[in-house]
C-alpha cells in the first residue's frame, strides 16, 4: 500500500473523487507524518543541547526507574502487535475481529499514558518538575509531546470502533483505519528513540 | 472569570490607536451594512466563506492579503514618519513602547499576512489550472487552512485595540521575548497568531504536494509541468520541511511563558542561542517559500510577453530544485555576530554565495528568454523587468552580507534593513503584482485597467528606490535598525528622502486599489471572451475566463510542455468534444469555518490565560472535526446536461470572438 502510495506517476485519467482518493489520502497521511517527525526532530535537537543542563539540579540517572520505563515500552510495542492484528482482520474483513484487537490497542495504549502520567506526577511530587532546569524543561516536554500524540491516538482508536460498527468496512474506514496504523506504529518508531536517548542513554 | 482579560486591556488613553479603532469600527459597520442592504450575506456564505472551490479560496487569499497589506503599510509610513521627524534630541510622535510594537506588527504582517497568503492564494488559483485538475487533493482542508490564516489575521489585528502586541522584533529573540522581559500579552499574541496560521500553511503545503504529485492529467509528467507548478511544488515541500520547526520552536518559547520552563531563558540552563538557530531553520527557506512562486510568475510572464518558450526550462527547474535544498544550509549568515567560530561562518558565508548561482541562472534564462523576444511592455512586463532589476541589486547587497567579516560591521544596520526589502519587495511583491495582472481575467473574466497599472508600478519602483537607497547610505554611516529616535543630525535628511519614498510608494499602493475600482466599473468592456487574452502558453489559458467551477470539461491529455501553445499551433485548440461526462465534485462546507473561529478564540482565551475558554473552545474544535468526519456526503456530481449547457455559452462566446 505504502508504495503504490508513494509512486508519483500521475494517476489515469479519471479524476473522480471515488476513484483514487485512497492512495492519495494515504500520501498526504505520510507527508504529514514526516512533518510531525520534524516536530520530534526539534525536539530531539532540543533535548540534545540541553540534557547536560541540570544547573544543579537532579540528573536522569538520578530520576529514572528504567525497569518501569521498559514496562511502558513493553506496553507500547504490543499495542503495535495487537493493532497490527487488527489490520489483518480488516484485511480479511472480519470487522468483530478488527474491534476487539483495536478494543486491546486501546487498553495498552491506555495503560501506557496512565504509567506516563503517574511517572510525571512522581518527578513533580519529587520536586523535579519542568520548570526545575533546562534538561528536564526538555525531557518533560519530548515525552510528554509524544504522550499527547499517543492520547491522540487513543481518542482516533476509539472513533474508529465507533466507525466500523456504525459504517462498516467500506473505503473511507478502511483508508482511515491504514492512516491510524501509520500514525501508531510512527508513535511506536518516536518511542523507539526517545526510550534510547532520553532514557538507556543516561545508564550508558 | 476572564483571566487577565479587563477593561483596562482597551489602551483608552492611545489617541492614535483609538482613532485608529474608530475608524476600523466606522469602516467595518459601513461594509456590514452595504452587504446587509445589498442581500449578499447568504450569497457570501454559500458561495465563498464555506466555498471548497480552489479558485474562490485562492481569492480570498488575496484579499486577506491586500488588505493587510494596508495595515502593514500603515504601520510603515508611521515608522519612517516618526524617524523622519526624531532627530536632535526630539522624541516624535510615537512612544518607544507603541513604536517597537509597530515595527515588530510591520515584519509579522508582511511576512505571515501579507506575502505568504499571497503566494498561497496565488498557488490556490493557478496550479490546479495548470495541472488540468479539479480541484486541489483535499478542499475541505484547503478552506480549513485558509480561515486559519484568516484566524491569525483578526488575532494581530485584535491585538491592537485589546491589549498589545510584542515588542520584541519579527522573530521575537529570548530572552526579550520571555515572560521576565516582556510581561504582557503581546508576546502571547504573537506565538497564538503565527501558530494558528502556522498550522494552516502547513496543512496547504501536504495539499498541494498531493495535489501536484497525484492530480496531474495525463501524460503530464514532471518534466511536462508549467514552471509555476515546479516552484509552487519546491515552496510546498519546504513548507512541509520548515514549518513544523517553526511551530515547535513557539511552542517552547510558549512554554517557558506559560508553564515556567526553561528553554531559552537565562536561568537553570536555558539556551537563548538554541531559539535564534531554530527561529532561523525556518526563518531562512521561508524567503525562498515566498520568493519562488514569484520565480515561477515571472517565468511564465516573461515567455508569454516575449511570444518565446522559456529559456532553459530545465535549467529553471535544477535551479528552483537546487535553491530548495540550499536554503537549508544558509540560516546561520542571519547571525554571523552570535560568535559560532570562524569556520562555522565560513561554511555558512561560502553557502550563501553559492546559493546566488542558481539564482543568477534564472536571472539569465529571463534576459535569454527576452532576447529576440516580441516583447509586449503589458503591465506584467513591467514589474517582471522592475523585479530584474531590483531583484539583482537586492541580491548583490545579500553577496556582500554573506562575508561574514563584512556581516560584522553591517549587521543589524539599515543596509541590512535595506538588503531585505530590496529582495522582499523587488522580488515577491513585485512578482505578486506582476502576477496579478496576469491571471486576473482567468479568476474575473475581465482584464485589469493597464493604465492604472503603469501609473502603481512607476510609483513602486520610484517610491522604492526613493525609500530603500537611503537606508543603504544610512547604514554605512552605522545607523541601527528600530531606532526610535537618534542623536545625529545627518542622518536626518536621508530619512526625509526615505518618508518621500514611502509616500510615494503610498500613491502605487493607491494606484492598485484605483486600477481595482476602474477595472470593475469598465469590466463590460475588458471582457476576455477567449480564455487567453494574452496568447498564453499553458493549460490554464486552454479553459474559459472565468474558469468554470470545474475546471475543465474533459480532463485534458498533454502531450507537451506548453500544451496550448502547441494545439494553438496545430489548431487543436478549443475544439469542442462530442459528448459530455458527469463530473464528480467535492460539496461546499462550513466545517473549516466553525473550526477556525473556534480555534481563533482558543487562541484568544490563551493569550489572556481564560482557562475555562480554552478548554471549552479546544473541545469545540476536537468535536466539530469529529461531527465533519461523521458526515459521508461530501461530494456530488455535476450532470453532463449541465456540463454541456456551461460549455455551449462558452463555445457561442469563442465563435462571436473568431
Amino acid at each position: 500500500m505504502s508504495q503504490a502510495s508513494l509512486s508519483i506517476v500521475p494517476t489515469g485519467g479519471a479524476h473522480a473523487h471515488s476513484d483514487d482518493s485512497g492512495p492519495r489520502t494515504t500520501l498526504g497521511f505520510w507527508i504529514y507524518l514526516m512533518s510531525d517527525c520534524l516536530i520530534f526532530c526539534v525536539l530531539f535537537a532540543t533535548f540534545g543541547v540541553l540534557m547536560a543542563n541540570t544547573a544543579g539540579g537532579p540528573s536522569g540517572r538520578e530520576l529514572f526507574e528504567l525497569p518501569f520505563v521498559l514496562g511502558e515500552t513493553a506496553l507500547l510495542l504490543v499495542s503495535s502487535f495487537t493493532f497490527g492484528l487488527g489490520m489483518l482482520a480488516m484485511q480479511v474483513g472480519r470487522s468483530g475481529r478488527l474491534v476487539f484487537w483495536l478494543g486491546a490497542t486501546l487498553l495498552l495504549g491506555a495503560a501506557f499514558v496512565g504509567m506516563e502520567i503517574h511517572e510525571f506526577a512522581k518527578l513533580v511530587h519529587d520536586g523535579a518538575g519542568p520548570g526545575t532546569s533546562a534538561f528536564l524543561s526538555a525531557y518533560f516536554v519530548l515525552v510528554g509531546v509524544h504522550g499527547l500524540h499517543v492520547f491522540c491516538g487513543l481518542l482516533w482508536i476509539a472513533l474508529m470502533i465507533h466507525q466500523v460498527t456504525r459504517f462498516g468496512l467500506d473505503a473511507i474506514t478502511r483508508r482511515r483505519l491504514a492512516c491510524l496504523s501509520l500514525f501508531w506504529h510512527f508513535l511506536d518508531l518516536v518511542w523507539i528513540c526517545v526510550f534510547t536517548f532520553v532514557y538507556l542513554r543516561e545508564f550508558a | 472569570m476572564f483571566g487577565k482579560l479587563s477593561l483596562d486591556a482597551v489602551p483608552w488613553h492611545e489617541p492614535i490607536i483609538m482613532g485608529t479603532l474608530l475608524v476600523v469600527l466606522l469602516a467595518g459597520a459601513a461594509l456590514v451594512a452595504a452587504v446587509t442592504r445589498a442581500g449578499q450575506w447568504t450569497y457570501l456564505w454559500k458561495e465563498w466563506f464555506t466555498s471548497v472551490d480552489h479558485k474562490r479560496i485562492g481569492v480570498m487569499y488575496i484579499v486577506m492579503a491586500l488588505v493587510m497589506l494596508l495595515r502593514g503599510f500603515v504601520d510603515a509610513l508611521m515608522m519612517r514618519a516618526q524617524q523622519a521627524i526624531a532627530a536632535n534630541g526630539a522624541d516624535g510622535y510615537l512612544p518607544p513602547h507603541h513604536y517597537d510594537q509597530i515595527f515588530t506588527a510591520h515584519g509579522v504582517i508582511m511576512i505571515f499576512f501579507v506575502a505568504t497568503p499571497f503566494i498561497l492564494g496565488l498557488m490556490n488559483v493557478i496550479v490546479p489550472l495548470q495541472i488540468g485538475a479539479r480541484d486541489v487533493a483535499f478542499p475541505f482542508v484547503n478552506s480549513l487552512s485558509f480561515w486559519l490564516a484568516v484566524g491569525g489575521a483578526a488575532l494581530v489585528m485584535l491585538s491592537m485595540f485589546c491589549g498589545d502586541f510584542a515588542a520584541t522584533g519579527w522573530v521575537a529573540y529570548p530572552p526579550l521575548s520571555e515572560l521576565g522581559y516582556s510581561p504582557t500579552e503581546g508576546v502571547d499574541y504573537y506565538i497564538w497568531s503565527l501558530q494558528i496560521s502556522g498550522l494552516g500553511t502547513t496543512l496547504t503545503g501536504i495539499n498541494f504536494i498531493v495535489t501536484i504529485l497525484r492530480m496531474r492529467a495525463p501524460g503530464m509528467s514532471l518534466m511536462k509541468m508549467p514552471v509555476f507548478t515546479w516552484t509552487a511544488l519546491i515552496t510546498n515541500i519546504l513548507i512541509v520541511a520548515v514549518f513544523p520547526v517553526l511551530t515547535a520552536t513557539l511552542a517552547l518559547l510558549a512554554a517557558d511563558r506559560y508553564l515556567g520552563m526553561h528553554f531559552f531563558t537565562n536561568e537553570l540552563g536555558g539556551n537563548a542561542m538554541m531559539y535564534i538557530n531554530l527561529i532561523w531553520v525556518w526563518g531562512h527557506p521561508e524567503v525562498y517559500i515566498l520568493i519562488l512562486p514569484c520565480f515561477g510568475a515571472f517565468s511564465e510572464i516573461i515567455s508569454t510577453f516575449s511570444g518565446k518558450p522559456l529559456f532553459g526550462y530545465k535549467s529553471m527547474v535544477w535551479a528552483t530544485s537546487s535553491i530548495g535544498v540550499l536554503s537549508f544550509f544558509v540560516w546561520l549568515h542571519h547571525f554571523f555576530t552570535m560568535g559560532s567560530g570562524a569556520n562555522v561562518n565560513a561554511f555558512f558565508g561560502i553557502m550563501t554565495s553559492i546559493i546566488s548561482i542558481p539564482t543568477g541562472v534564472k536571472l539569465f534564462n529571463w534576459l535569454f528568454t527576452m532576447f529576440r523576444g516580441r516583447i509586449r511592455y503589458h503591465s506584467a512586463t513591467l514589474w517582471t523587468v522592475g523585479f530584474m532589476v531590483t531583484f539583482a541589486v537586492g541580491g548583490m547587497t545579500g553577496v556582500l552580507l554573506a562575508v561574514p567579516g563584512a556581516d560584522f560591521v553591517l549587521h543589524n544596520s539599515l543596509f541590512l534593513v535595506a538588503h531585505f526589502h530590496n529582495v522582499i519587495i523587488g522580488g515577491v511583491l513585485f512578482g505578486c503584482f506582476a502576477a496579478m495582472s496576469f491571471w486576473f481575467p482567468k479568476v474575473f473574466g475581465f482584464t485589469l485597467n493597464e493604465f492604472w497599472g503603469k501609473v502603481s508600478f512607476w510609483c513602486w519602483i520610484v517610491g522604492f528606490n526613493l525609500a530603500f537607497i537611503p537606508l543603504y547610505v544610512l547604514g554605512f554611516m552605522g545607523m541601527t535598525r528600530r531606532m526610535n529616535h537618534y542623536a545625529e543630525p545627518e542622518w536626518q535628511p536621508w530619512l526625509i528622502v526615505a518618508l518621500v519614498g514611502a509616500l510615494v510608494i503610498a500613491c502605487g499602493i493607491g494606484a492598485l486599489f484605483v486600477q481595482l475600482y476602474v477595472s470593475v466599473r469598465d469590466r463590460a468592456d475588458n471582457r476576455d471572451l477567449t480564455g487567453d487574452p494574452w496568447d498564453g502558453r499553458s493549460l490554464e489559458w486552454a479553459t474559459a475566463s472565468p474558469a468554470p467551477f470545474y475546471n475543465f470539461a474533459l480532463v485534458p491529455r498533454i502531450t507537451s510542455l506548453e500544451q496550448h501553445w502547441d494545439d494553438k499551433q496545430r489548431g487543436r485548440a478549443h475544439v469542442r468534444p462530442l459528448k459530455y461526462e458527469d463530473i464528480h465534485m467535492p460539496r461546499n462546507t462550513a466545517a473549516g469555518v466553525v473550526i477556525s473561529a473556534l480555534g481563533t478564540l482558543l487562541c484568544f482565551a490563551l493569550v489572556w490565560h481564560v482557562w475555562w475558554l480554552a478548554i471549552a473552545t479546544l473541545i469545540g474544535v476536537v468535536a466539530t472535526f469529529i461531527a465533519r468526519t461523521y458526515d459521508r456526503d461530501v461530494d456530488w456530481w455535476v450532470p453532463a446536461a449541465e456540463v454541456e449547457r456551461i460549455e455551449i455559452a462558452r463555445h457561442a462566446a469563442l465563435a462571436e470572438v473568431a
